[in-house]
């Protein structure tokens, strides 16, 4: 599914990434613990998460993951923003909450990590 | 013998939680650079990096070198620390002693050791209450976990 498509379904702002919204995942990650995704995390999967500090850009970077949406309206500060610039992570914000991202990434065919 | 090709130590700033995971950044640039494979290179950078957090977190300061061989990487994370009491317990898989303000950082939940511990294929600990833990990595370049 392209991260276009995610963030019409999840009703997203795009807070850095806007030219790389191609971008195809197919796998999701969806924690606010950062050693979840870290353990869990193969690459390229989208990264939900309600953790907005720097420490949750590095750890999409380190793990490989291709896109991070954060959840429950919460948004990351500037730095974090022009980390994941930097970075080229594409950063999208939702007010939906962490379950409903996941039904409905599920319902469209969206598989979790394990 | 491993031939070695690479040996470069850098400094951890305890408590600094802005500057943590600067340096594993640092390392899987250098690695890549080098022509490191992309699974190999995941499991070295996740070991830095729970490895660095685990100093910023709860040491003063540390040190991480890096050793590359012809054959292996090898990540040793040395610390002036607490210690830790019970090496078994702490690599319990949950078992955490970290503070609510590490939580809120995303991290002390019980899986940064066992995280690191995965992600090798040699990994021991040694640690004395009061003076710190040394931390030994190796990841095989010939092995895909």
């Amino acid at each position: 599914m392209k991260l276009q498509e995610i963030k019409d379904l999840l009703r997203c702002e795009v807070l850095a990434g806007e030219d790389d919204l191609h971008i195809d995942v197919q796998e999701v990650v969806a924690s606010d613990g950062m050693s979840e995704i870290l353990a869990f995390a193969k690459s390229k999967e989208l990264m939900i998460t309600g953790l907005t500090n720097i420490q949750s850009i590095r750890t999409a970077d380190i793990a490989g993951v291709s896109a991070v949406v954060y959840c429950r309206g919460k948004r990351p500060d500037k730095k974090v923003i022009e980390f994941a610039k930097q970075k080229r992570i594409p950063v999208l914000v939702t007010d939906m909450v962490m379950f409903d991202i996941c039904g409905i990434l599920y319902n469209k065919g969206l598989k979790g990590v394990s | 013998m491993a031939a070695e090709l690479l040996r470069e130590s850098f400094e951890i700033q305890g408590r600094n939680f802005d500057k943590a995971g600067e340096i594993s950044s640092e390392i899987k640039v250098i690695l890549r650079d080098l022509g490191i494979d992309a699974a190999n290179l995941r499991r070295v950078v996740i070991v830095a990096y729970e490895g660095e957090m685990n100093v910023v977190m709860y040491a003063d300061r540390g040190t991480l070198t890096l050793i590359l061989t012809d054959e292996d990487v090898n990540l040793e994370i040395k610390d002036e620390g607490p210690g830790i009491p019970d090496i078994e317990l702490a690599l319990q898989p949950g078992y955490s002693t970290a503070s609510d303000e590490m939580r809120e950082m995303g991290f002390g939940f019980g899986m940064g050791l066992p995280n690191m511990k995965k992600n090798s294929d040699e990994f021991w600990i040694e640690s004395e209450v009061g003076k710190g833990t040394s931390v030994f990595a190796k990841i095989r370049l010939n092995s895909n976990v």
